[in-house]
């Protein structure tokens, strides 16, 4: 699904600095880690540093400044164009039923459109796809994208972000039958399946672990497909994508161990100081009034955890 | 045809003594007296006669046979694998429709759906069932009936996931469309292929000109001639009937041959370039706009995650958009019809025209953010200024001018194979004829050394 963002997030973060992030248990009945145990694995707390040295969760102190050149731009155009994708699973998806784009993604565009106009409904939902969304935010055609996008050293030569709003890791995702532990144990003499031009296909292509094959398709759902056709074994995706699979087919489940952890921000143009600043003060203001909860239980919790706290950067 | 002639012949010739028993010596022998010589040459002038008449009753019958081959065989068998390659593009377009109506889909749509299905399937077993299929045929044909229930279960999926409101659905009707896409819809191809190189076979085969035949009928006649004027000079008699009426029957035969294989040459022609040609390139343009149509539906369920859709879009469109001089385009399609296609087809050119524009339209929504807008413009239920509208005015008048060029073939091609088997007939009677005049105007001046 974000291909260009993995390849980068890839470089940046395999050697970053191990984070702690939630590992996710094979959990209940429904495929659900919920209440799995954590096993945070080192320094809570501390920022993933990359190796060129760029800080991951810099960004713009959180300030509510009307009198912003980007702030004034929304406020006369009446709506805010907001980058995002119809595909990600409680994230940001199109419900068929009521033909609305929802999700834990989504949830902040409306929060961040009520704060900025007054009005949560007050957006334009665009879909970029991939391979264009930093041309669309450096060419002022969204004002931001909020996508499952990851922080990268990369990346951030190109755009601004805003604060971390996730933590997110990499991750297995097995059919049930499967009584892999381990990535070592899910993947040696197995058809691994990743998307095309992401981190985990890099990660692959770093250390094979033994597969026997490496499938690659243009978006990690198709991974599901495959893998409910029974063509692989186990597929590598982000940790947040991951879990949308298993919320989508309760006969797979997530393998415990994660790998390569890092941030999700908005992205943003980096001459919109002020809006960055904007969307600082509402992530901050979420975290503290309990929306960013809120919107993970009802989104994410199902899958995810009960517990956000590995999740909550 | 051609057996009750030979037998015939055999038997009369056999009457004659010596010409068949085949020692050279004997030949010589018996030519060496004036009635010998007569006998030879007779049993000479029969032989050539009914060689003659066989080899043209056969030519004109195998024509006669791939004619009507062409007409109730391979015509009807390459519009088939036509219909076969066309319901699957459209199951997949529909399948696709169906998907992003999802809750609101109307009944005709599922119908058209299940139509599509019920109707490839059926074409493929009564294709299967055919022995005379072509080797070529025979591999698509198998594997296309193993694929069919698949791409099938992947639909189901599809629209259970849907339903479901898991975004899975979106992935699993990409990949059943990829299926088709990919594998099915070349066998299909290669069965078209197939289908469409048999009928340009028996085409050529039915129009082919019996040039043995005829060659044969020359030098007949010639001979019979040439022993006229050698027996005129000999004997000094004007006419011997016998031998004028084996030339007359001869001459009326080659004279008919040529006029019959001509005339059935012609009207085939005209089958090809009225009929057959003209449908197959609007079989061409209406399969590519359903292709076409499909890019454009899985591009609102792909919902901006891909852009390999509006890439087969216009790898699709814009070939059947180009200048009507370009082969493939629209325009040239069009332009090839009969008369009576040419409003059908007319109209399904103002309908494409229509269903670009609201493309346009409806992917500039896309691009500015508004997919349900984006939506609403390509198709919804019931609505009759959408693109799916358009496209299906233009898919149905299509049709309508593929019937009108389906009817300028059969009106072109229909009788070929019944004159050419009058023809044939009327040959092995002219040649027992002609073969009887030899016999008696011989028989004639053999009587004359008694």
């Amino acid at each position: 699904m974000t291909p260009i963002m993995r390849t980068v997030r890839a470089r940046a973060l395999v050697a970053a600095v191990v984070l702690a992030a939630g590992a996710l248990g094979a959990g209940s009945s429904q495929g659900v880690p919920a209440g799995a145990p954590r096993t945070a694995s080192t320094a809570p707390g501390l920022a993933p540093m990359a190796d060129d040295g760029c800080d991951l969760t810099a960004s713009e102190p959180p300030a509510k400044n009307p009198n912003g050149a980007r702030i004034r731009k929304i406020r006369e155009r009446g709506s805010l164009v907001v980058g995002v994708d119809q595909n990600s699973y409680n994230w940001g998806f199109r419900n068929p039923q009521t033909g609305r784009i929802e999700g834990f993604d989504i949830d902040l565009v409306h929060a961040l459109a009520k704060s900025i106009l007054g009005d949560p409904d007050k957006v334009t939902l665009k879909t970029v796809p991939t391979a264009r969304r930093i041309d669309a935010i450096k060419g002022g055609e969204v004002d931001m994208v909020v996508r499952t996008m990851s922080v990268t050293c990369d990346r951030k030569k190109d755009i601004a972000f805003s604060a971390p709003y996730f933590r997110v890791t990499q991750q297995l995702v097995v059919p049930r039958a499967a009584k892999a532990t381990g990535f070592a144990e899910a993947l040696r003499g197995k058809r691994a399946c990743v998307a095309d031009n992401s981190s985990s296909q890099a990660e692959l292509k770093r250390d094979g672990r033994g597969t026997a094959e490496v499938r690659t398709v243009e978006n990690q759902l198709d991974c599901l497909v495959l893998m409910q056709q029974g063509l692989v074994d186990a597929t590598l995706t982000d940790n947040v994508l991951a879990a949308a699979q298993v919320a989508q087919d309760p006969t797979v489940r997530l393998v415990p161990e994660t790998i390569a952890p890092g941030y999700m921000g908005v992205g943003m143009n980096q001459a919109d100081t002020d809006l960055v600043a904007w969307v600082n003060q509402v992530l901050a203001e979420r975290k503290a009034n309990g929306d960013w909860r809120a919107s993970y239980d009802r989104w994410l919790a199902p899958t995810m955890g009960a517990s956000p706290d590995g999740y909550l950067p | 045809m051609a057996t009750p002639v030979v037998t015939e012949s055999q038997g009369t010739v056999a009457t004659v003594p010596g010409a068949r028993r085949g020692a050279s010596a004997r030949l010589r022998q018996a030519a060496s007296t004036p009635p010998g010589r007569l006998r030879v040459a007779g049993a000479a002038l029969a032989a050539l006669v009914v060689l003659f008449g066989a080899v043209a009753v056969e030519q004109v019958s195998t024509r006669a046979t791939a004619a009507g081959r062409v007409v109730s065989g391979s015509e009807p068998l390459s519009q088939d694998a036509a219909e076969i390659y066309r319901s699957l593009a459209d199951a997949d377009t529909t399948a696709a429709a169906g998907f992003l109506l999802a809750a609101d889909e109307p009944a005709a749509v599922r119908q058209r759906y299940e139509d599509d299905l019920a109707t490839a399937s059926r074409l493929l077993s009564e294709a299967a069932a055919r022995t005379g299929s072509s080797p070529g045929a025979q591999r698509p044909i198998t594997e296309l009936n193993r694929q069919l229930p698949r791409y099938a279960g992947l639909v189901e999926t599809a629209r259970a996931d849907n339903r479901q409101g898991l975004p899975l659905g979106g992935a699993y009707l990409r990949y059943a469309s990829a299926l088709m896409q990919d594998t099915m819809l070349p066998l299909a191809q290669s069965l078209v292929d197939a289908e469409s190189g048999r009928l340009d076979a028996d085409h050529g085969d039915a129009s082919s000109f019996p040039v043995a035949a005829l060659l044969l009928g020359l030098v007949a006649l010639g001979a019979l001639v040439r022993y006229q004027v050698v027996l005129f000079r000999r004997t000094n008699r004007v006419f011997n009937t016998g031998l004028l009426t084996a030339t007359s029957a001869v001459l009326l035969a080659v004279v008919w041959l040529t006029a019959a294989s001509a005339s059935a040459g012609a009207a085939l022609a005209t089958s090809r370039r009225d009929g057959s040609q003209p449908l197959r390139e609007l079989d061409h343009v209406r399969i590519a706009a359903l292709q076409a149509h499909a890019a454009e539906n899985l591009n609102l369920v792909a919902r901006g995650s891909t852009d390999t859709y509006t890439k087969r879009w216009s790898a699709l469109v814009d070939p059947l958009n180009a200048p009507a001089a370009q082969a493939g385009s629209f325009g040239h399609a069009v332009a090839a019809g009969r008369p009576d296609a040419e409003r059908p087809a007319a109209e399904a050119e103002r309908a494409f025209a229509d269903w670009l524009s609201r493309h346009r339209a409806a992917a500039d929504k896309d691009s500015a953010g508004d997919y349900d807008a984006a939506l609403r413009g390509t198709l919804s239920s019931g609505g009759n200024d959408t693109a799916d509208a358009a496209f299906t005015t233009m898919d149905r008048k299509l049709a309508e001018a593929a019937t009108a060029e389906q009817h300028d073939f059969e009106a072109a091609a229909g009788g070929v194979d019944g004159f050419l088997e009058v023809y044939a007939a009327a040959a092995a009677v002219l040649t027992a004829l002609a073969v009887g005049g030899v016999l008696r105007g011989i028989g004639r001046r053999l009587a004359e050394y008694r």
